[in-house]
């Protein structure tokens, strides 16, 4: 590759790296102290459906081998 | 040149600034008065035995009983965790595989690595055998990644910076995904399969627009490598685990880091990471071979899963949160609760 066609590659490659960042610029964004409240939100509502936060009955286990109780 | 090499910096710098200014408080201050999560123990229920080399990538089926796993024994088995029967045992003909996954319908699976391509295997194919059915070769990288939007469709990450979204049917790339300035390491689907988010060697994640092939936003912060990278469950936020021995937790609307899960104890890089069903639990596998449970809102460790003889590398949450499954080098696979 000549070292002009180089330099008219990195040359095109800026341009959409300048164009880029002039999206991300404008991006609309919301408070942190709402993002924050959202996602406390999403997380006290959905904890009691979490079985790995909640723990899991041995009963209602099915990755738990359930052996009988034997009266010695 | 240098005209535009100014207006990037410019353009970065105002981006921080205006950042900044939707910063009317922190996670950690709101989440100030929510009382911490109880010591999470959670203990080995199965030990999925079968792999003869180190396992580089797990992948739970959306029945939440089905996973895949890939290791350099060239093999990726299909297991059925409550009974640890292995379901299909599929030999692959690279054994340098880095990455594996699960198609939703249960029907297909895919693999790739240091072939550079994304392999497809058809898990329910007329004769019973499990064959080859697409060979997805363009990336000019390793594969690090790949993860199913469909049983037509399918997005890959790899070493060449790119990710691809492809037709499976065709065998040919619908769209390219350019941007990272380094090798793009993982990716994750938001849970309405309209975006997806990618980490790099760049140390920055990406959020992309699958239809439009754009980038939305670009996350920096990390000092290292992202290795890993997933959604909170509710899709509005992504968190991410790094070579700098961090996790951290970006909010998609606020645009910004919201929190950094670390601890100068954990000096060893992240190498796989997956939220708890509500979003609450952040499991994190490291170099170190633990795994680290992270309370989500209040960035404290609430728990360690040790139980592998090496480095974890893969980890994930079954769909109905009932389960996780970590995968190591030391070629086992373990399922806790």
């Amino acid at each position: 590759m000549s070292s002009k066609m180089q330099s008219s590659s990195s040359l095109a490659q800026a341009r959409r790296m300048v164009q880029q960042l002039r999206m991300e610029a404008s991006f609309e964004r919301i408070k942190v102290s709402k993002a924050s409240s959202d996602l406390m939100r999403y997380c006290g509502e959905h904890a009691k459906n979490d079985p790995l936060l909640m723990g899991i009955p041995t009963s209602e286990n099915p990755f738990k081998d359930k052996k009988p109780c034997t009266v010695l | 040149m240098e005209e535009l090499r100014k207006e990037m910096e410019n353009l970065k710098d105002q981006i921080t600034a205006v950042r900044k200014t939707f910063q009317d408080s922190t996670l950690q201050e709101a989440a100030a008065g929510v009382t911490v999560v109880g010591r999470v123990q959670l203990k080995t229920r199965k030990t999925l035995r079968g792999h003869l080399a180190k396992i580089y990538a797990m992948h739970w089926g959306t029945d939440s009983t089905l996973c895949v796993s890939a290791s350099q024994d060239g093999k990726l088995i299909v297991w059925d965790t409550i009974t640890t029967n292995k379901v299909n045992a599929i030999p692959l003909k690279s054994s340098w595989v880095m990455t594996c996954a699960y198609a939703p319908s249960g029907n297909l699976v895919a693999c790739g690595g240091l072939d550079n391509m994304c392999s497809i295997y058809n898990l329910k194919g007329k004769d019973g055998n499990v064959k080859v059915m697409r060979e997805l070769a363009a990336h000019t990288g390793y594969l690090s990644c790949c993860r199913f939007l469909s049983d037509t469709e399918i997005i890959t990450s790899s070493g060449d910076c790119t990710c691809v979204l492809w037709d499976i049917e065709t065998g040919t790339q619908k769209m390219v995904f350019a941007g990272h300035q380094g090798d793009a390491m993982s990716l994750g689907v938001s849970p309405d399969f309209k975006f997806f988010i990618s980490g790099a060697c760049d140390f920055t994640a990406k959020l992309w627009d699958i239809r439009e092939a754009e980038c939305r936003q670009t996350f920096g912060g990390h000092e290292s490598d992202i290795n890993a990278i997933g959604f909170f469950p509710n899709g509005n936020a992504v968190i991410t685990g790094s070579d700098d021995a961090t996790c951290k937790l970006y909010d998609l609307r606020a645009d910004q880091e919201l929190l950094t899960y670390q601890d100068p104890s954990i000096m060893c890089g992240v190498t796989s990471l997956a939220p708890s069903k509500s979003g609450r639990l952040l499991l994190a596998g490291h170099d170190d071979f633990n795994v680290n449970i992270w309370d989500m809102l209040k960035a404290e460790r609430v728990g360690v899963l040790a139980g592998h003889d090496n480095r974890v590398s893969c980890i994930g949450v079954s769909s109905d949160g009932m389960a996780c499954c970590t995968g190591s080098w030391d070629s086992f696979l373990k399922i806790w609760n």
